[in-house]
C-alpha cells in the first residue's frame, strides 16, 4: 500500500480523464489501447459505467476489474477473435481510444509514416492498422502521453484516423456514424468544440497552466469559455486504480510520478 | 491421398512475381520455416499480403519483396518491424496500405469470388490516396451513399501455420485465435500450403482440439502439408510454444547494419531447417 494516503499522481489524473471519455457509453465495447487507457477503461466500468464490455487484449471480452493479470482466473463473457472484432466495429457498438504520432486541429491522426513522400518515408511507423475503419464507424478518442508540437501539428503527413473536416468532405457515408470525441494528454483534456470542429482546450491537469498547453501545441488552439482544472480521482477511484486494476503500477511506466 | 510435402517442394511451386498471402498475425503463428525457405530461394519480385510481422520483414531483408499489402507491420513485443522499416525508408518496397478490417473484406471477396465488397472503411483517410487498388462505388439503393469498393485480394499462393492437421490437410488451431488463416487459404485457388506442428490421425484432430468448433481448415482448402515442429519460431504458436523473444531480439537488432544482417542470415536462415530447429532448441 505504498500509495495509500498519497494524493493522485499525474498518471492517475490521466486515467481518470480517460475513464471520463466512456461516461454515458452504456453497453458497448470500451477498447482503450495502451497501458494508461486500459486502466481507464477498467476504472470506468468498475465505477460509473458498469455496462461497458472490455477485452483481455487477446480474443475475449472479460468480466472482472483487473487490467493486466488475472490472479483469480479470467471470467469470459464472449469469445471475440479478431474476426468478431470487426463485427463489433462495424456495428458501431465500440468506443476506441487510440494513440497518435501526429494529430491536426480537426483530429486527423497519423501513425503510419512520417515524411513528405509516402513512397520513401523518413520514418515508417506501424501502418494504418484499424484507424480508417474505426473513425468512420464508431466513437473514437485519442491518448497522447507526451503533448508536444511534434504531435500536435498543423498538417499530418498521412491521414490514418479521419478527422472532422476530412469526414465531412468524404460525404454522408463517412459522416453518418462519425463520432470523434476527445483527446486526453499528459497535460490536458481537449475536445473538438472549437470553430468548425477545431481542437479546443477543456481542462488542464493539476499543476499545468493554459500557457503550458498552448506552447506544447503546434497550432492555434481554441479555448473553452471556462477552461477548468481536470478533476482528481475520488478516494474510491484511487483505491480501484492502485489496489485492484493496476496493483503492479504499470501506469508509472507510461507517465512517471 | 496424402499431401505431406517439404518446405523446398512448396518453394518449387512458387514463381517470381507471385502474390503470396501469409497467415498468422504480427509475430504470432507465422509459417516461418517456409518463409525461411523462400528467403534462401532464387524467387524475386513477390507481392506479400499479410497481417505482417517478421514474415514480411525477413523477406524484405532477403530482397524478395517488390510490393507489400499490409494493414500493419509489427513484432508485437517490439512495436515496429525493423527490417520492413528499413526497406520502406530506403524506398526498396512498394507500399500498398490497408486497414485491418478492409483486409478481411478483400480476402473475403476473393474467397467468395466476387470482384469487391462495399464498406465505409477508408472514406476520408489517405488509404484512398496511397492504395491504388481502391475505388468508390455508389449504392444502387437510392440512399445516396458513396462507399469504398474493396477489391478481391486474389492470391497466387497462400501459406499458413496451424497446430495440428491430418495428412490430407484437415487442420485445427489450438490457440486463442484462428486469425484469418481460413480466408487466406480460400483466397487462393491453388498453391494452398500449411505447415503444422504435428500431423495426427484424423480422429485425433477433434480430440486434441477439444471441440469441433476449432476444426476450421478443411482438406479441400489445402494442397500441401509440411510437418515441422517449431516451424513458426521465433514467432509464437501457443499452446505449443511461446515466442522466442531472445531470437526475435537478435533478428530485430540485425536490421542495424549490413554486417549484422549477414551474420543473422548466416546463422539462422542460410542453414537447413533441421539445423535451424536443432540450434534454436540448444539456445
Amino acid at each position: 500500500m505504498r500509495d495509500a494516503g498519497r494524493e493522485a499522481t499525474r498518471a492517475e489524473v490521466c486515467v481518470t480523464a480517460l475513464a471520463e471519455c466512456f461516461r454515458g457509453d452504456g453497453e458497448i465495447v470500451a477498447n482503450p489501447i495502451g497501458t494508461i487507457p486500459m486502466i481507464a477503461g477498467r476504472l470506468a466500468r468498475a465505477s460509473f459505467e458498469p455496462d461497458l464490455m472490455v477485452t483481455d487484449g487477446e480474443a475475449a471480452l472479460v468480466a472482472g476489474d483487473e487490467a493486466f493479470a488475472w490472479p483469480r482466473g479470467k471470467v469470459l463473457e464472449y469469445y471475440n477473435p479478431y474476426r468478431s472484432m470487426f463485427d463489433v466495429v462495424w456495428s458501431g457498438r465500440r468506443h476506441v481510444i487510440m494513440g497518435a504520432t501526429q494529430i491536426d486541429p480537426y483530429g486527423n491522426q497519423n501513425f503510419a509514416a512520417i515524411g513528405s513522400d509516402y513512397r520513401t518515408p523518413k520514418t515508417q511507423l506501424i501502418g494504418f492498422r484499424g484507424a480508417p475503419g474505426n473513425t468512420v464507424n464508431h466513437a473514437t478518442s485519442y491518448w497522447v502521453a507526451a503533448h508536444s508540437p511534434r504531435v500536435f501539428v498543423e498538417t499530418v503527413d498521412v491521414v490514418t484516423g479521419v478527422g472532422w473536416n476530412r469526414a465531412a468532405a468524404a460525404g454522408p457515408a463517412a459522416t453518418e456514424f462519425f463520432d470523434l470525441r476527445r483527446v486526453v494528454t499528459n497535460l490536458a483534456v481537449l475536445d473538438f468544440g472549437g470553430p468548425e470542429h477545431r481542437l479546443r482546450l477543456v481542462s488542464v491537469h493539476p499543476g499545468v497552466t493554459v500557457d503550458d498547453v498552448v506552447s506544447a501545441t503546434g497550432f492555434e488552439l481554441a479555448m473553452g469559455a471556462d477552461v477548468t482544472e481536470s478533476r482528481l480521482p475520488t478516494p474510491e477511484e484511487l483505491q480501484l486504480i492502485r489496489d485492484v486494476i493496476d496493483p503492479d503500477g504499470l501506469r508509472r511506466s507510461e507517465i512517471a510520478d | 491421398m496424402t499431401k505431406l510435402t517439404t518446405e523446398e517442394d512448396v518453394v518449387s511451386q512458387l514463381s517470381d512475381g507471385m502474390t503470396i498471402g501469409i497467415g498468422g498475425w504480427g509475430s504470432r503463428r507465422k509459417p516461418m520455416s517456409i518463409v525461411r525457405a523462400i528467403a534462401r530461394s532464387s524467387l524475386r519480385d513477390l507481392t506479400v499480403v499479410s497481417f505482417a510481422g517478421p514474415d514480411l520483414g525477413l523477406l524484405c531483408a532477403a530482397g524478395k519483396v517488390a510490393r507489400a499489402l499490409y494493414p500493419f507491420a509489427s513484432l508485437d513485443s517490439i512495436a515496429l518491424e525493423p527490417h520492413f522499416r528499413a526497406a520502406r525508408q530506403s524506398g526498396s518496397v512498394e507500399d500498398v496500405p490497408w486497414d485491418e478490417g478492409m483486409f478481411l473484406l478483400g480476402l473475403q471477396a476473393a474467397a467468395w469470388r466476387v470482384p469487391f465488397l462495399p464498406t465505409r472503411v477508408g472514406l476520408g483517410s489517405d488509404l484512398m490516396v496511397h492504395n491504388p487498388m481502391l475505388a468508390t462505388v455508389a449504392s444502387p439503393f437510392g440512399d445516396g451513399l458513396e462507399l469504398v469498393a474493396v477489391p478481391a485480394l486474389r492470391l497466387d499462393a497462400a501459406i499458413c501455420h496451424l497446430n495440428r492437421s491430418d495428412e490430407r490437410g484437415n487442420a485445427t488451431f489450438l490457440g486463442p485465435d484462428l486469425y484469418f488463416d481460413d480466408l487466406f487459404l480460400r483466397a487462393a485457388e491453388t498453391r494452398r500450403f500449411i505447415s503444422v506442428e504435428k500431423v495426427v490421425p484424423t480422429p485425433a484432430l477433434a480430440e486434441e482440439a477439444g471441440t469441433e468448433l476449432r476444426l476450421r481448415i478443411a482438406r479441400m482448402m489445402v494442397d500441401g502439408v509440411v510437418e515441422r515442429p517449431g516451424a513458426a519460431l521465433f514467432t509464437s504458436c501457443v499452446p505449443d510454444y511461446e515466442r522466442d523473444e531472445g531470437l526475435q531480439k537478435e533478428y530485430a537488432a540485425s536490421a542495424g547494419s549490413a554486417d549484422a544482417w549477414a551474420a543473422f542470415r548466416r546463422d539462422w536462415i542460410d542453414v537447413t531447417e533441421d539445423e535451424f530447429q536443432t540450434k534454436v532448441r540448444a539456445r
